[in-house]
């Protein structure tokens, strides 16, 4: 379960730091393991256009926020939210996902915490910044349907 | 018999399965101890032999099955040493059984008769920094009900209860004070008697969690002269299900139920119902019998290796295992780092290494330890960590054990450190 990918982020993160410029800032919290992640994400265009994190956590949560954030950001928003669903799907698949590889390719790095899924314990690990930027997203104003604009701050998965 | 911990471990079937192809190092004793076959088989024998409910039938089966339960209590008062059998309530474990009390004392504000217990606004409750969520959210909620204040004895670097606020903390608003025997975040060991003498001084109730202590420690009630001592079953060998609450007797006698039903009651009548004595009080409706019962087969178990030669097993375990692990660089023990006064439960971190990392990767060696907060969350908040990793010994621990922990910590180490 730890690849040597997720422990060369949880030593060199990405994309930590909170950015002075930002639409919407979420905090969540996993109480099982007490990971805490801070995002700030700014839209622009229909895309993330930048997105910083603050965390402290188990490798495994903060390993998988810095994978996310190098994933999603300068994508188109609808994009970075079909990765979200499959990233989802993967921490969903208790070691038994069958991906093709267009999905391996856009997983990227993420597919390092496959072998998470087997350990029920953790999934929440995993998924904490991206739920955290799901909710930001949703915070910042994208999509006006009610489903994607009620996110609360501090909602935890 | 001597003490021969290689044939302790020959009664605990699962001692002798492996874990991702690596024999089994069970070091979570603390968050729930493995039972002897002798227990499990206890268990079992109830149901396939003598099982029925127990108390009113009046059949053979009734009858083996009562005498089996209420054998049970006479085991649990002797490895007390309760000065009667009717001071041992059966619960569901040792958060029913505050519970129990709790509810009980909030209850004697509206019941004739049972002023002693009354609590009211001005009136203060008192736990220590280092209890347990179950010694904790009980009382508060107490307080809440009452309009009483909640408070607590804090707690020093080391892991020990501030001697001199003791004396502060206690004082004549006092009317309850819940602490724990031994800690199971931090293994400290309490001065019990020392606690139980300013309780009684200022006219308080005195109520001691001896969770982390049954398995550990020769229990003696008269001895610690506390008004109540509670503990788990599944700590204790035993089964889960099943937990005892110790009260004197002419306290529980004052005391009104907690929970109203079926066998806890003298007279039902539509205008109104008057309740048994104790302990029947305060065990309504069917208990957990089979639990119970083999609960008086673990106490047995216990009893025939000797409390004083389990602890004077785990203290030479405790000593080892401090010295192994803080040989090793930047571990930090959270808790007293010398095994005086301290039990077999040992809390620690690793500088930048988080402990659900850390148990994940030991369990990936066969070692089963515990991290997180150890429903002690108040204790991390004292000393600024999210949660520690913990190991906890018991009666079948070996040293080779604690050395497969020390090699397993370093190798975790090695990973995030190259």
């Amino acid at each position: 379960m730890y690849q040597e990918i997720i422990l060369d982020h949880y030593k060199h993160p990405q994309h930590r730091g909170l950015p002075d410029a930002f639409d919407a800032e979420v905090h969540h919290v996993n109480p099982t393991c007490g990971d805490e992640v801070t995002v700030r994400v700014k839209l622009a265009d229909g895309t993330i256009a930048d997105l910083g994190w603050d965390g402290e956590g188990c490798s495994i949560s903060q390993a998988s926020t810095s994978v996310m954030s190098g994933l999603v950001i300068g994508k188109q928003i609808d994009d970075a939210m079909a990765l979200q669903d499959k990233f989802l799907a993967l921490m969903q698949s208790r070691g038994n996902a069958e991906l093709s590889e267009a999905d391996e390719d856009e997983l990227d790095d993420a597919i390092a915490f496959e072998g998470v899924s087997k350990y029920p314990a953790r999934i929440k690990c995993a998924l904490l910044g991206w739920m955290a930027m799901k909710s930001a997203v949703a915070e910042a104003g994208w999509g006006t349907s009610a489903d994607n604009g009620t996110a609360k701050a501090g909602e935890t998965v | 018999m001597a003490f021969d911990v290689e044939t302790v471990r020959k009664d605990f079937p699962i001692l002798s399965r492996e874990v991702h192809g690596v024999p089994l190092v069970y070091l979570d004793s603390a968050n729930s101890a493995q039972k002897p076959q002798v227990v499990i088989d206890a268990e079992a024998d109830l149901y396939a032999n003598h099982y029925a409910n127990v108390a009113r039938a009046v059949h053979t089966l009734g009858s083996e099955v009562t005498h089996a339960y209420e054998g049970a209590r006479d085991k649990v008062a002797a490895f007390l040493n309760a000065p009667s059998r009717d001071e041992i309530i059966f619960t569901r474990n040792i958060t029913e059984a505050l519970n129990l009390l709790a509810y009980s004392l909030s209850n004697a504000s509206t019941t004739i008769g049972a002023d002693r217990f009354r609590i009211g606004p001005g009136d203060e409750i008192v736990v220590t920094e280092m209890e347990h969520h179950s010694n904790i959210v009980p009382w508060q909620l107490l307080a809440q009900r009452t309009g009483a204040t909640f408070r607590w004895i804090p707690i020093d670097d080391e892991g020990r209860l501030v001697e001199s606020a003791i004396d502060e903390v206690i004082n004549e608003r006092t009317k309850v004070v819940s602490f724990v025997y031994q800690s199971n975040a931090l293994g400290t060991i309490n001065p019990v008697r020392r606690i139980v003498e300013r309780a009684r001084a200022v006219g308080a109730i005195s109520i001691v969690d001896a969770a982390q202590a049954a398995p550990h420690l020769p229990l003696d009630v008269q001895d610690l002269g506390a008004d109540f001592v509670a503990f788990t079953g599944h700590k204790l060998y035993g089964p889960t299900g099943v937990g005892v609450l110790w009260g004197r007797y002419d306290l529980l006698a004052q005391l009104p139920p907690f929970l109203g039903g079926g066998e806890m009651i003298e007279t039902v009548d539509m205008s109104g119902s008057t309740f048994a004595a104790p302990p029947h009080r305060f065990e309504a409706g069917t208990p957990m019998i089979a639990q119970a019962v083999a609960l008086g087969t673990a106490v047995d178990y216990v009893t025939a290796i000797g409390m004083h030669e389990i602890r004077e097993h785990e203290k030479a375990l405790t000593a080892y295992a401090l010295d192994g692990l803080q040989s090793i660089d930047g571990l930090r023990i959270i808790g007293p780092a010398t095994p005086v006064d301290r039990g077999a439960t040992i809390s620690f971190t690793l500088p930048g290494i988080h402990p659900h990392d850390v148990a994940q990767l030991l369990d990936e060696e066969g070692i089963a330890v515990r991290a997180g907060h150890h429903c002690a969350r108040p204790v991390c908040v004292r000393y600024g960590i999210p949660a520690t990793t913990r190991a906890s010994f018991g009666v079948y621990t070996t040293t080779d054990e604690i050395d497969a922990l020390v090699r397993g910590v370093d190798k975790v180490k090695e990973m995030f450190t190259r």
